[in-house]
Protein backbone atom coordinates (compact mmCIF):
# COMPACT_ATOMS: atom_id res chain seq x y z
CA UNK A 1 0.00 0.00 0.00
CA UNK A 2 1.19 3.45 -0.76
CA UNK A 3 0.86 6.12 1.84
CA UNK A 4 -0.54 9.39 0.56
CA UNK A 5 1.22 12.56 1.48
CA UNK A 6 0.44 16.19 0.89
CA UNK A 7 1.19 16.86 -2.72
CA UNK A 8 4.69 18.21 -2.63
CA UNK A 9 4.51 19.78 -6.05
CA UNK A 10 1.60 22.00 -5.04
CA UNK A 11 2.17 25.59 -5.98
CA UNK A 12 2.83 28.16 -3.31
CA UNK A 13 2.96 31.63 -4.78
CA UNK A 14 4.64 32.99 -1.68
CA UNK A 15 7.46 30.52 -1.94
CA UNK A 16 9.93 31.62 -4.53
CA UNK A 17 13.66 31.83 -4.40
CA UNK A 18 14.70 34.97 -2.59
CA UNK A 19 15.77 37.49 -5.18
CA UNK A 20 18.66 38.60 -2.96
CA UNK A 21 20.35 35.31 -3.60
CA UNK A 22 20.48 36.03 -7.31
CA UNK A 23 21.49 39.61 -6.80
CA UNK A 24 24.20 38.72 -4.34
CA UNK A 25 25.66 36.21 -6.72
CA UNK A 26 25.56 38.65 -9.61
CA UNK A 27 27.11 41.48 -7.65
CA UNK A 28 29.79 39.07 -6.50
CA UNK A 29 30.47 38.02 -10.06
CA UNK A 30 30.52 41.62 -11.23
CA UNK A 31 32.91 42.52 -8.45
CA UNK A 32 35.10 39.58 -9.31
CA UNK A 33 35.12 40.53 -12.97
CA UNK A 34 35.94 44.11 -12.03
CA UNK A 35 38.81 42.83 -9.95
CA UNK A 36 40.12 41.53 -13.23
CA UNK A 37 39.99 37.86 -12.47
CA UNK A 38 38.23 35.21 -14.41
CA UNK A 39 40.59 33.14 -12.28
CA UNK A 40 38.43 34.13 -9.35
CA UNK A 41 35.60 32.12 -10.84
CA UNK A 42 37.17 28.81 -11.62
CA UNK A 43 34.17 26.75 -10.68
CA UNK A 44 31.86 28.36 -13.23
CA UNK A 45 31.87 27.96 -16.97
CA UNK A 46 33.57 30.94 -18.54
CA UNK A 47 31.77 31.00 -21.86
CA UNK A 48 30.14 34.16 -23.14
CA UNK A 49 26.60 33.38 -21.98
CA UNK A 50 25.59 35.23 -18.88
CA UNK A 51 22.84 34.16 -16.54
CA UNK A 52 19.68 32.89 -18.19
CA UNK A 53 17.42 35.80 -18.93
CA UNK A 54 13.63 35.87 -18.74
CA UNK A 55 13.64 32.57 -16.99
CA UNK A 56 10.15 31.27 -16.36
CA UNK A 57 9.59 30.05 -12.84
CA UNK A 58 7.35 27.02 -13.15
CA UNK A 59 4.67 27.57 -10.48
CA UNK A 60 3.94 23.85 -10.36
CA UNK A 61 7.41 23.07 -9.09
CA UNK A 62 8.00 25.34 -6.17
CA UNK A 63 8.29 24.26 -2.58
CA UNK A 64 7.50 25.51 0.88
CA UNK A 65 11.03 24.74 2.00
CA UNK A 66 13.85 27.22 2.03
CA UNK A 67 16.29 26.56 -0.82
CA UNK A 68 19.82 25.60 0.08
CA UNK A 69 22.17 28.54 -0.48
CA UNK A 70 24.21 28.65 -3.68
CA UNK A 71 27.29 28.25 -1.52
CA UNK A 72 25.83 25.11 0.07
CA UNK A 73 24.82 23.60 -3.28
CA UNK A 74 28.26 24.23 -4.78
CA UNK A 75 30.37 23.26 -1.74
CA UNK A 76 28.96 19.85 -0.86
CA UNK A 77 29.06 17.45 -3.79
CA UNK A 78 29.42 13.79 -4.56
CA UNK A 79 31.27 13.85 -7.88
CA UNK A 80 33.98 11.20 -7.58
CA UNK A 81 35.50 12.20 -10.91
CA UNK A 82 36.93 15.11 -8.90
CA UNK A 83 37.64 13.29 -5.64
CA UNK A 84 35.69 11.39 -3.01
CA UNK A 85 35.61 14.13 -0.37
CA UNK A 86 32.50 16.31 -0.22
CA UNK A 87 34.53 19.49 -0.71
CA UNK A 88 36.85 18.01 -3.38
CA UNK A 89 34.66 18.75 -6.44
CA UNK A 90 34.55 22.46 -5.59
CA UNK A 91 38.34 22.49 -5.34
CA UNK A 92 39.07 20.33 -8.37
CA UNK A 93 36.28 20.79 -10.93
CA UNK A 94 37.90 23.84 -12.55
CA UNK A 95 39.58 21.44 -15.01
CA UNK A 96 36.23 20.59 -16.60
CA UNK A 97 35.56 22.45 -19.85
CA UNK A 98 31.79 22.68 -20.31
CA UNK A 99 32.04 24.20 -23.81
CA UNK A 100 32.33 23.08 -26.50
CA UNK A 101 30.37 20.00 -25.47
CA UNK A 102 28.77 17.35 -27.57
CA UNK A 103 26.21 14.74 -26.70
CA UNK A 104 25.76 11.49 -28.56
CA UNK A 105 22.23 10.22 -29.04
CA UNK A 106 22.34 6.52 -29.87
CA UNK A 107 20.37 3.30 -29.96
CA UNK A 108 16.79 2.56 -30.93
CA UNK A 109 15.65 5.94 -32.24
CA UNK A 110 14.80 7.39 -35.63
CA UNK A 111 17.29 10.21 -35.18
CA UNK A 112 20.71 9.49 -33.78
CA UNK A 113 24.14 11.07 -33.97
CA UNK A 114 26.51 13.36 -32.15
CA UNK A 115 25.29 16.90 -31.62
CA UNK A 116 26.71 20.08 -30.21
CA UNK A 117 25.08 20.77 -26.86
CA UNK A 118 23.89 24.24 -27.88
CA UNK A 119 22.12 22.73 -30.90
CA UNK A 120 20.48 20.20 -28.62
CA UNK A 121 19.32 22.92 -26.24
CA UNK A 122 18.08 25.39 -28.88
CA UNK A 123 14.47 24.21 -29.29
CA UNK A 124 13.84 23.86 -25.55
CA UNK A 125 12.41 26.55 -23.36
CA UNK A 126 14.30 26.59 -20.09
CA UNK A 127 12.47 27.09 -16.83
CA UNK A 128 13.25 27.16 -13.15
CA UNK A 129 12.05 24.33 -10.95
CA UNK A 130 12.76 24.05 -7.26
CA UNK A 131 13.24 20.40 -6.34
CA UNK A 132 14.31 18.59 -3.24
CA UNK A 133 17.38 16.43 -3.75
CA UNK A 134 17.68 13.44 -1.41
CA UNK A 135 21.10 11.79 -1.31
CA UNK A 136 21.22 8.08 -0.49
CA UNK A 137 23.61 9.07 2.34
CA UNK A 138 20.65 10.57 4.25
CA UNK A 139 21.30 14.24 3.55
CA UNK A 140 19.17 16.49 1.37
CA UNK A 141 19.06 19.89 -0.28
CA UNK A 142 16.49 22.14 -1.95
CA UNK A 143 17.78 23.27 -5.34
CA UNK A 144 16.43 25.77 -7.88
CA UNK A 145 17.39 24.07 -11.14
CA UNK A 146 17.27 25.56 -14.61
CA UNK A 147 16.26 22.94 -17.11
CA UNK A 148 13.62 21.36 -19.32
CA UNK A 149 11.73 18.05 -19.31
CA UNK A 150 13.81 15.08 -20.39
CA UNK A 151 10.68 13.74 -22.11
CA UNK A 152 10.65 16.71 -24.53
CA UNK A 153 14.17 15.86 -25.64
CA UNK A 154 13.40 12.15 -25.96
CA UNK A 155 10.40 12.85 -28.22
CA UNK A 156 12.57 14.87 -30.61
CA UNK A 157 14.80 11.89 -31.35
CA UNK A 158 11.82 9.57 -31.92
CA UNK A 159 12.73 6.40 -30.03
CA UNK A 160 11.33 3.21 -31.54
CA UNK A 161 9.20 0.60 -29.76
CA UNK A 162 12.40 -1.29 -28.96
CA UNK A 163 13.58 1.56 -26.72
CA UNK A 164 12.52 0.24 -23.30
CA UNK A 165 15.18 2.04 -21.28
CA UNK A 166 17.29 5.18 -21.54
CA UNK A 167 20.97 4.81 -20.62
CA UNK A 168 23.17 7.81 -19.75
CA UNK A 169 26.92 8.22 -19.63
CA UNK A 170 29.23 10.79 -18.05
CA UNK A 171 32.31 12.10 -19.82
CA UNK A 172 35.52 10.08 -19.52
CA UNK A 173 38.55 12.33 -19.84
CA UNK A 174 41.41 12.07 -17.37
CA UNK A 175 42.59 15.56 -18.33
CA UNK A 176 39.26 17.16 -17.46
CA UNK A 177 38.32 14.69 -14.73
CA UNK A 178 41.67 13.89 -13.12
CA UNK A 179 40.44 11.42 -10.49
CA UNK A 180 39.32 9.10 -13.28
CA UNK A 181 42.97 8.01 -13.32
CA UNK A 182 42.19 6.18 -10.07
CA UNK A 183 40.02 3.06 -10.03
CA UNK A 184 37.53 4.58 -7.57
CA UNK A 185 34.51 3.60 -9.67
CA UNK A 186 34.10 1.69 -12.89
CA UNK A 187 34.39 4.69 -15.28
CA UNK A 188 32.46 6.02 -17.11
CA UNK A 189 29.74 6.70 -14.58
CA UNK A 190 26.58 5.21 -16.09
CA UNK A 191 22.94 5.52 -15.15
CA UNK A 192 19.59 4.60 -16.58
CA UNK A 193 15.84 5.01 -16.38
CA UNK A 194 12.92 2.95 -17.62
CA UNK A 195 11.33 4.71 -20.60
CA UNK A 196 8.17 5.64 -18.67
CA UNK A 197 10.28 7.07 -15.85
CA UNK A 198 12.33 9.08 -18.33
CA UNK A 199 9.13 10.41 -19.93
CA UNK A 200 7.64 11.48 -16.59
CA UNK A 201 7.25 15.28 -16.53
CA UNK A 202 9.20 15.52 -13.25
CA UNK A 203 12.40 14.16 -14.85
CA UNK A 204 14.45 17.02 -16.26
CA UNK A 205 17.75 17.76 -17.87
CA UNK A 206 19.30 20.67 -16.00
CA UNK A 207 21.78 23.21 -17.35
CA UNK A 208 21.84 25.66 -14.47
CA UNK A 209 21.27 26.51 -10.84
CA UNK A 210 19.92 29.75 -9.35
CA UNK A 211 19.30 31.25 -12.76
CA UNK A 212 22.88 30.84 -13.87
CA UNK A 213 25.03 28.29 -15.70
CA UNK A 214 25.56 24.92 -14.08
CA UNK A 215 28.64 25.09 -11.85
CA UNK A 216 31.22 22.49 -12.89
CA UNK A 217 31.03 20.63 -9.58
CA UNK A 218 27.27 20.20 -9.99
CA UNK A 219 27.58 18.43 -13.34
CA UNK A 220 28.17 21.08 -16.00
CA UNK A 221 27.12 21.58 -18.67
CA UNK A 222 24.14 19.23 -18.64
CA UNK A 223 22.90 16.71 -16.09
CA UNK A 224 19.90 14.63 -15.25
CA UNK A 225 17.63 15.49 -12.32
CA UNK A 226 15.20 12.82 -11.13
CA UNK A 227 13.88 14.24 -7.86
CA UNK A 228 12.00 11.15 -6.64
CA UNK A 229 15.13 9.00 -6.76
CA UNK A 230 18.30 9.10 -4.69
CA UNK A 231 20.76 11.69 -5.93
CA UNK A 232 23.22 9.28 -7.53
CA UNK A 233 20.62 8.47 -10.22
CA UNK A 234 20.84 12.09 -11.39
CA UNK A 235 23.95 11.59 -13.51
CA UNK A 236 26.22 14.57 -14.16
CA UNK A 237 28.11 15.95 -17.19
CA UNK A 238 26.25 13.74 -19.66
CA UNK A 239 27.88 12.91 -23.01
CA UNK A 240 25.70 10.04 -24.20
CA UNK A 241 22.03 9.20 -24.18
CA UNK A 242 21.34 5.70 -25.47
CA UNK A 243 17.94 4.14 -26.17
CA UNK A 244 18.23 0.48 -25.26
CA UNK A 245 16.05 -2.60 -25.02
CA UNK A 246 17.50 -4.20 -21.87
CA UNK A 247 17.85 -2.68 -18.41
CA UNK A 248 21.23 -0.92 -18.61
CA UNK A 249 24.00 -1.33 -16.00
CA UNK A 250 24.25 1.49 -13.46
CA UNK A 251 27.43 2.51 -11.64
CA UNK A 252 26.46 2.12 -7.99
CA UNK A 253 24.60 -1.09 -8.70
CA UNK A 254 27.85 -2.47 -10.16
CA UNK A 255 29.77 -1.18 -7.12
CA UNK A 256 27.45 -2.65 -4.45
CA UNK A 257 24.47 -4.55 -5.91
CA UNK A 258 23.04 -5.42 -2.50
CA UNK A 259 22.82 -1.76 -1.55
CA UNK A 260 21.96 0.17 -4.69
CA UNK A 261 19.29 -1.09 -7.06
CA UNK A 262 18.35 0.06 -10.54
CA UNK A 263 15.26 1.92 -9.30
CA UNK A 264 16.67 3.58 -6.18
CA UNK A 265 13.47 5.45 -5.49
CA UNK A 266 13.56 7.46 -2.27
CA UNK A 267 11.87 5.13 0.20
CA UNK A 268 11.87 5.74 3.97
CA UNK A 269 10.55 2.22 4.53
CA UNK A 270 13.51 0.49 2.99
CA UNK A 271 16.68 0.95 5.00
CA UNK A 272 20.03 1.11 3.34
CA UNK A 273 21.94 -1.90 4.73
CA UNK A 274 24.26 0.48 6.54
CA UNK A 275 21.82 3.13 7.80
CA UNK A 276 18.18 4.02 8.18
CA UNK A 277 16.51 5.99 5.39
CA UNK A 278 13.59 7.12 7.58
CA UNK A 279 15.02 10.58 8.20
CA UNK A 280 17.40 12.99 6.55
CA UNK A 281 19.72 15.86 7.42
CA UNK A 282 18.73 18.97 5.49
CA UNK A 283 21.72 20.89 4.24
CA UNK A 284 20.85 24.56 4.32
CA UNK A 285 24.24 26.02 3.53
CA UNK A 286 24.82 27.03 7.12
CA UNK A 287 27.43 24.81 8.70
CA UNK A 288 29.00 24.91 12.15
CA UNK A 289 27.29 24.17 15.45
CA UNK A 290 23.87 25.11 14.09
CA UNK A 291 23.98 22.37 11.47
CA UNK A 292 25.45 19.97 14.01
CA UNK A 293 22.36 20.07 16.20
CA UNK A 294 19.66 20.81 13.60
CA UNK A 295 16.80 18.30 13.99
CA UNK A 296 16.54 15.71 11.24
CA UNK A 297 13.45 15.70 9.04
CA UNK A 298 11.24 12.81 7.98
CA UNK A 299 11.99 11.37 4.56
CA UNK A 300 8.92 11.00 2.38
CA UNK A 301 8.08 8.23 -0.07
CA UNK A 302 9.34 9.23 -3.53
CA UNK A 303 10.93 12.23 -1.78
CA UNK A 304 7.42 13.65 -1.56
CA UNK A 305 6.81 13.47 -5.32
CA UNK A 306 3.91 11.05 -5.09
CA UNK A 307 2.83 11.95 -8.65
CA UNK A 308 5.18 9.20 -9.75
CA UNK A 309 3.50 6.44 -7.70
CA UNK A 310 1.60 5.31 -10.79
CA UNK A 311 4.84 4.30 -12.47
CA UNK A 312 5.29 1.54 -9.91
CA UNK A 313 1.78 0.14 -9.51
CA UNK A 314 1.93 -3.53 -8.55
CA UNK A 315 5.69 -3.43 -7.95
CA UNK A 316 7.20 -4.44 -4.61
CA UNK A 317 9.41 -1.44 -3.93
CA UNK A 318 11.20 -3.15 -1.05
CA UNK A 319 12.39 -5.91 -3.39
CA UNK A 320 12.85 -3.55 -6.34
CA UNK A 321 14.97 -1.06 -4.42
CA UNK B 1 68.68 14.79 31.58
CA UNK B 2 67.49 11.84 33.63
CA UNK B 3 64.32 9.91 32.84
CA UNK B 4 62.34 11.57 35.59
CA UNK B 5 62.93 15.14 34.40
CA UNK B 6 62.40 14.27 30.77
CA UNK B 7 59.12 12.63 31.71
CA UNK B 8 58.09 15.70 33.69
CA UNK B 9 58.67 17.84 30.59
CA UNK B 10 57.44 15.56 27.84
CA UNK B 11 54.36 14.06 29.44
CA UNK B 12 52.45 17.37 29.48
CA UNK B 13 53.64 18.04 25.93
CA UNK B 14 52.37 14.68 24.68
CA UNK B 15 49.14 15.31 26.56
CA UNK B 16 48.61 18.67 24.88
CA UNK B 17 49.61 17.34 21.46
CA UNK B 18 47.05 14.54 21.85
CA UNK B 19 44.33 17.10 22.46
CA UNK B 20 45.19 19.07 19.32
CA UNK B 21 42.93 17.07 16.95
CA UNK B 22 40.00 17.67 19.29
CA UNK B 23 40.87 21.36 19.56
CA UNK B 24 41.05 21.53 15.76
CA UNK B 25 37.59 19.96 15.41
CA UNK B 26 36.12 22.46 17.87
CA UNK B 27 37.83 25.28 16.02
CA UNK B 28 36.51 23.95 12.69
CA UNK B 29 32.99 23.81 14.09
CA UNK B 30 33.27 27.29 15.51
CA UNK B 31 34.76 29.03 12.49
CA UNK B 32 33.00 26.90 9.83
CA UNK B 33 34.64 28.40 6.75
CA UNK B 34 38.38 29.06 6.65
CA UNK B 35 40.11 30.26 3.47
CA UNK B 36 37.04 29.40 1.42
CA UNK B 37 36.85 25.80 2.62
CA UNK B 38 34.14 24.56 4.92
CA UNK B 39 36.31 22.62 7.30
CA UNK B 40 33.60 20.21 8.36
CA UNK B 41 31.65 20.42 5.07
CA UNK B 42 28.01 21.48 4.91
CA UNK B 43 27.09 18.23 6.62
CA UNK B 44 29.13 18.54 9.84
CA UNK B 45 27.24 15.74 11.58
CA UNK B 46 28.74 13.22 9.18
CA UNK B 47 32.17 14.79 8.95
CA UNK B 48 32.61 15.34 12.70
CA UNK B 49 31.79 11.71 13.37
CA UNK B 50 34.12 10.42 10.64
CA UNK B 51 36.99 12.60 11.84
CA UNK B 52 36.60 11.34 15.41
CA UNK B 53 36.59 7.76 14.14
CA UNK B 54 39.79 8.43 12.22
CA UNK B 55 41.50 9.87 15.27
CA UNK B 56 40.46 6.89 17.36
CA UNK B 57 42.20 4.60 14.89
CA UNK B 58 45.23 6.85 14.61
CA UNK B 59 45.70 6.87 18.38
CA UNK B 60 45.33 3.09 18.54
CA UNK B 61 48.09 2.88 15.92
CA UNK B 62 50.30 5.36 17.80
CA UNK B 63 49.82 3.35 21.00
CA UNK B 64 50.82 0.17 19.18
CA UNK B 65 53.93 1.85 17.82
CA UNK B 66 55.33 2.75 21.26
CA UNK B 67 56.75 -0.68 22.13
CA UNK B 68 58.50 -1.37 18.79
CA UNK B 69 59.87 2.17 18.80
CA UNK B 70 61.24 1.74 22.33
CA UNK B 71 62.88 -1.54 21.27
CA UNK B 72 64.40 -0.18 18.09
CA UNK B 73 65.64 3.08 19.64
CA UNK B 74 66.62 1.19 22.80
CA UNK B 75 64.73 3.75 24.86
CA UNK B 76 62.75 1.84 27.47
CA UNK B 77 61.45 5.09 28.98
CA UNK B 78 59.13 5.59 26.00
CA UNK B 79 56.89 2.84 27.43
CA UNK B 80 55.86 5.36 30.09
CA UNK B 81 53.81 7.24 27.47
CA UNK B 82 51.87 4.23 26.25
CA UNK B 83 49.08 4.29 28.81
CA UNK B 84 48.33 7.94 28.18
CA UNK B 85 48.24 7.44 24.41
CA UNK B 86 45.98 4.41 24.81
CA UNK B 87 43.64 6.43 27.00
CA UNK B 88 43.55 9.12 24.32
CA UNK B 89 42.53 6.46 21.79
CA UNK B 90 39.66 5.66 24.15
CA UNK B 91 38.92 9.38 24.59
CA UNK B 92 38.45 9.78 20.82
CA UNK B 93 36.49 6.53 20.74
CA UNK B 94 34.09 7.88 23.38
CA UNK B 95 33.65 11.09 21.38
CA UNK B 96 33.15 9.08 18.17
CA UNK B 97 30.41 6.91 19.69
CA UNK B 98 28.84 9.92 21.45
CA UNK B 99 28.67 11.93 18.28
CA UNK B 100 27.13 8.96 16.45
CA UNK B 101 24.47 8.37 19.11
CA UNK B 102 23.98 12.00 20.09
CA UNK B 103 24.33 13.95 16.86
CA UNK B 104 23.69 11.43 14.10
CA UNK B 105 20.94 9.38 15.75
CA UNK B 106 19.87 12.36 17.90
CA UNK B 107 19.60 10.08 20.95
CA UNK B 108 17.13 7.71 19.29
CA UNK B 109 18.15 4.67 21.34
CA UNK B 110 15.71 2.35 19.59
CA UNK B 111 17.49 3.23 16.36
CA UNK B 112 20.84 2.64 18.06
CA UNK B 113 19.85 -0.87 19.14
CA UNK B 114 18.55 -1.58 15.63
CA UNK B 115 21.83 -0.36 14.14
CA UNK B 116 23.94 -2.52 16.47
CA UNK B 117 21.88 -5.63 15.73
CA UNK B 118 21.19 -5.11 12.03
CA UNK B 119 24.28 -3.42 10.66
CA UNK B 120 27.45 -5.51 10.83
CA UNK B 121 29.86 -2.57 10.58
CA UNK B 122 28.26 -1.01 13.65
CA UNK B 123 28.25 -4.35 15.49
CA UNK B 124 31.99 -4.65 14.83
CA UNK B 125 32.60 -1.05 15.93
CA UNK B 126 30.67 -1.47 19.16
CA UNK B 127 32.51 -4.71 20.00
CA UNK B 128 35.84 -2.92 19.52
CA UNK B 129 34.63 0.02 21.60
CA UNK B 130 33.42 -2.20 24.45
CA UNK B 131 36.77 -3.99 24.55
CA UNK B 132 38.53 -0.62 24.59
CA UNK B 133 36.40 0.43 27.57
CA UNK B 134 37.55 -2.70 29.42
CA UNK B 135 41.19 -1.80 28.73
CA UNK B 136 40.66 1.80 29.81
CA UNK B 137 38.96 0.68 33.02
CA UNK B 138 41.90 -1.59 33.89
CA UNK B 139 44.61 0.87 32.93
CA UNK B 140 45.43 2.09 36.44
CA UNK B 141 48.40 0.91 38.53
CA UNK B 142 45.96 -0.35 41.14
CA UNK B 143 44.21 -2.54 38.58
CA UNK B 144 47.51 -3.98 37.34
CA UNK B 145 48.33 -4.91 40.92
CA UNK B 146 44.91 -6.33 41.63
CA UNK B 147 44.79 -8.39 38.43
CA UNK B 148 48.38 -9.54 38.54
CA UNK B 149 50.84 -8.82 35.75
CA UNK B 150 50.11 -11.95 33.74
CA UNK B 151 46.33 -11.63 33.66
CA UNK B 152 46.63 -7.92 32.98
CA UNK B 153 49.02 -8.47 30.06
CA UNK B 154 46.72 -11.13 28.66
CA UNK B 155 43.73 -8.75 28.82
CA UNK B 156 45.64 -5.87 27.31
CA UNK B 157 46.78 -8.06 24.46
CA UNK B 158 43.23 -7.29 23.24
CA UNK B 159 44.53 -4.02 21.76
CA UNK B 160 45.62 -6.03 18.70
CA UNK B 161 42.20 -7.48 17.87
CA UNK B 162 40.70 -4.06 18.74
CA UNK B 163 42.94 -2.41 16.15
CA UNK B 164 41.98 -5.01 13.55
CA UNK B 165 38.26 -4.66 14.34
CA UNK B 166 38.59 -0.88 14.10
CA UNK B 167 40.00 -1.10 10.60
CA UNK B 168 37.43 -3.73 9.59
CA UNK B 169 34.69 -1.40 10.91
CA UNK B 170 36.09 1.42 8.75
CA UNK B 171 36.52 -0.81 5.70
CA UNK B 172 32.97 -2.16 5.96
CA UNK B 173 31.55 1.33 6.14
CA UNK B 174 32.68 2.48 2.71
CA UNK B 175 32.03 1.30 -0.82
CA UNK B 176 34.57 3.26 -2.86
CA UNK B 177 38.05 4.67 -2.29
CA UNK B 178 39.45 2.29 0.30
CA UNK B 179 42.77 4.13 0.55
CA UNK B 180 42.58 5.14 4.20
CA UNK B 181 41.45 1.86 5.75
CA UNK B 182 44.06 0.14 3.58
CA UNK B 183 46.79 2.48 4.87
CA UNK B 184 45.72 2.02 8.51
CA UNK B 185 45.37 -1.72 7.96
CA UNK B 186 48.85 -2.02 6.44
CA UNK B 187 50.46 -0.18 9.35
CA UNK B 188 48.67 -2.41 11.84
CA UNK B 189 49.75 -5.47 9.84
CA UNK B 190 53.40 -4.39 10.00
CA UNK B 191 53.15 -3.73 13.74
CA UNK B 192 51.52 -7.12 14.32
CA UNK B 193 54.13 -8.83 12.16
CA UNK B 194 56.90 -7.12 14.11
CA UNK B 195 55.47 -8.29 17.43
CA UNK B 196 55.10 -11.80 16.06
CA UNK B 197 58.71 -11.95 14.85
CA UNK B 198 59.93 -10.66 18.21
CA UNK B 199 57.90 -13.31 19.99
CA UNK B 200 59.23 -16.08 17.70
CA UNK B 201 62.80 -14.99 18.34
CA UNK B 202 62.26 -14.82 22.09
CA UNK B 203 60.63 -18.25 22.12
CA UNK B 204 63.53 -19.61 20.03
CA UNK B 205 66.10 -18.15 22.42
CA UNK B 206 64.30 -19.55 25.44
CA UNK B 207 64.09 -23.01 23.88
CA UNK B 208 67.77 -22.94 23.06
CA UNK B 209 68.58 -21.86 26.60
CA UNK B 210 66.38 -24.62 27.99
CA UNK B 211 68.07 -27.14 25.70
CA UNK B 212 71.48 -25.92 26.88
CA UNK B 213 70.48 -26.18 30.53
CA UNK B 214 69.12 -29.67 29.94
CA UNK B 215 72.36 -30.73 28.19
CA UNK B 216 74.49 -29.36 31.03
Amino acid sequence: MLIKFRKASDAHESEVTPKELFLNRRSFMAAAAAAGGTALLPAFPNDARAAFTNLKRNPKFQTLEKPTTLDGITSHNNFYEFGTGKTDPKKNAHTLKPRPWSVEIAGHAAKTGTFDLDDILKPHELEERIYRLRCVEAWSMVIPWVGFPLGDLIKRFEPTSKAKYVAFETLVDTEQMPKQKLPILDWPYVEGLRMDEAMHPLAILAVGIYGDDMPNQNGAPIRLVVPWKYGFKSIKSVVKINFVEEMPPTTWNIQAPGEYGFYSNVNPNRDHPRWSQARERRITGEGGFKALIAPKIETKMFNGYDDVAGLYTGMDLIKNY
Amino acid sequence: MNTKTSRRIFKPLVFIASLLPFAYLLYALYSDTVLGTKLLTDDPVQKFDRELGDWTLIFIIITLTVRPLADILKKRELIAYRRMLGLFAFFYGVLHVSSYVGLNLQLDFAEFVKDVVKRPFITVGIIAFTAMAALAATSTKGMIKRMGGKAWTRLHWLIYPIAVLGVVHFYMMIRADFSRPVIYGSIIFVLLAYRYVVKLRRDGKRKRREAETAAA
